[in-house]
């Protein structure tokens, strides 16, 4: 066994769900539309290689079970060199819930939320740093961090010395009672969804509308991916390969009832004095579920 | 999947019925399954696919902490189109589920669920759900105030039975 080098992998993935090993991060939760007084959800959070199947590593989460430590390691030896993922459930007037009942294992971490307040949730998962990449005594290293902590860890006269922004944000919704709008509100900061379509009003047939914001701008031009569950019992992985109009909106006709992951990327070139990086990467993935009519 | 089964008559005469403006006859069949709970059933009034009124939601109301409303969304037309924006219960719409076989429900025209319908056509709309069962939904054309009797029937093939509606003059 080599934990280092999976730990590394693991983080990575959770910066960049789509790292060039193609492990993605995600949450599934157990209902997104629902009716009662205070009804209970479950979510699911991995990283795998292929969507909502278990089989890479849990989506380790703070406040979510314990760290995880596999069978024959010594917990104080592992690597925790990256923080758990900060999850923030949204109330629908925007106050802040904890996760209840939070396990991880070997292949998903779960948690559960009772939706306390009617209209719509948001659960959230929003990473902004920096990735430096450089040389030092003839060997590549690898630093991923916040901005602030960049000069303490990166040294000024690194060779080849590449520096990218990145930031992500994963998120699910999830509606008590009537759907509502506060939760929708953009941070402004780094890639985003603007819900036209509400995210939980989504059903098979019906096309829905979204507008993709980056750091609360129109995202011109950028590839949007939708990918419908249950590859495994299909041959093709059946994607949807949209672009985002001038207004940074796309179209999606749900073919089927069902969950959906959703994910765009954006990558350029920035040049911005106060920063050391010249690269900007931002994503944004999102599950959602489309109900049948 | 909408079924549609439908006949339309108008009657000479008058029917016995009572001074009902609008009755629906509703056929909860008989079946053959190990587990069996009575469904769910909602009926409404649309207009162009808008919804217009409620007239009737059948569900577990005695269950304690209303812990039957967790299976509202099940009618998952209904619920999107009125049931997620109402507080339930809802007085004269709210009502218990009812067992295997026809029932009857009758509104006049002064009734809450009835008034706000202006003349024009409409579309009863008849949906219901069954726990560990499935979920089906009809649909039955009618034009409001009727001229003369109008009968309109359709046919359930799963979760309903036969639906029949009469909207008297």
């Amino acid at each position: 066994m080599k934990p280092m080098f999976k730990w590394t992998a693991l983080a990575l993935a959770l910066c960049l769900p789509l790292s060039a090993n193609a492990h993605r991060a995600w949450m599934l939760p157990s209902a997104t539309v629902l009716s009662g007084e205070e009804p209970w959800i479950t979510v699911d959070a991995a990283v795998s290689n292929d969507i909502f199947y278990f089989e890479h590593f849990p989506l380790q989460i703070e406040g979510v079970g314990e760290p995880l430590v596999m069978p024959g390691q010594n917990p104080a030896a592992k690597a925790p060199a990256h923080p758990r993922a900060q999850l923030q459930i949204f109330r629908p007037d925007g106050s802040l819930a904890q996760p209840q009942f939070g396990n991880t294992g070997r292949y998903r971490s779960t948690f559960d939320v009772q939706l306390n307040q009617k209209g719509t949730w948001k659960l959230a998962i929003a990473n902004h740093g920096l990735l430096a990449r450089y040389k030092e005594n003839g060997e590549m290293k690898r630093w991923s961090g916040q901005a602030a902590d960049f000069a303490k860890h990166v040294p000024k006269d690194a060779e080849q010395l590449q520096v990218t922004e990145t930031s992500s944000r994963m998120e699910v919704f999830v509606t008590s009672g009537q759907p509502s709008e506060h939760v929708l509100q953009p941070t402004n900061n780094g890639l985003e969804l603007v819900a036209n379509t509400h995210p939980n009003d989504l059903f098979a047939g019906e096309a829905a509308k979204f507008t993709f914001l980056l750091d609360g701008k129109p995202a011109a031009d950028l590839k949007v991916t939708v990918i419908a569950a249950g590859i495994r019992y299909r041959d093709e992985l059946n994607d949807m390969q949209l672009t985002t109009d001038k207004d940074g909106a796309v179209s999606i006709t749900w073919p089927q009832a069902g969950m959906y992951w959703l994910e765009a990327i954006s990558s350029q070139p920035i040049k911005n004095p106060a920063s050391p990086a010249s690269q900007k990467r931002a994503s944004y993935t999102a599950t959602l579920e489309v109900l049948a009519p | 999947m909408l079924k549609h089964a439908l006949a339309v008559c108008a009657l000479a005469t008058s029917l016995s019925v009572s001074a009902a403006d609008l009755q629906i006859e509703i056929e909860i069949p008989r079946l053959d399954v190990a587990e069996y709970h009575r469904p769910y059933v909602a009926l409404w009034i649309e207009q162009d696919n808008q919804h217009i009124t409620d007239l009737n939601v059948w569900y577990d109301l005695k269950m304690k902490n209303n812990e039957g409303e967790k299976w509202l969304k099940d009618m998952r037309q209904w619920w999107r189109r009125s049931g997620r924006s109402l507080e339930l219960p809802v007085d004269g719409v709210s009502a218990a589920t009812r067992a295997v076989g026809t029932h009857t429900v009758n509104f006049s025209r002064d009734s809450a669920a009835l008034k706000p319908l202006k003349a024009g056509n409409y579309e009863l709309l008849v949906e219901a759900a069954r726990e560990v069962g499935g979920r089906e939904i009809l649909r039955i054309p009618f034009s409001w105030p009727a001229q003369q009797t109008q009968v309109a029937r359709a046919q359930g093939s799963s979760e309903l039975g036969r639906i029949t509606l009469t909207v008297n003059p």
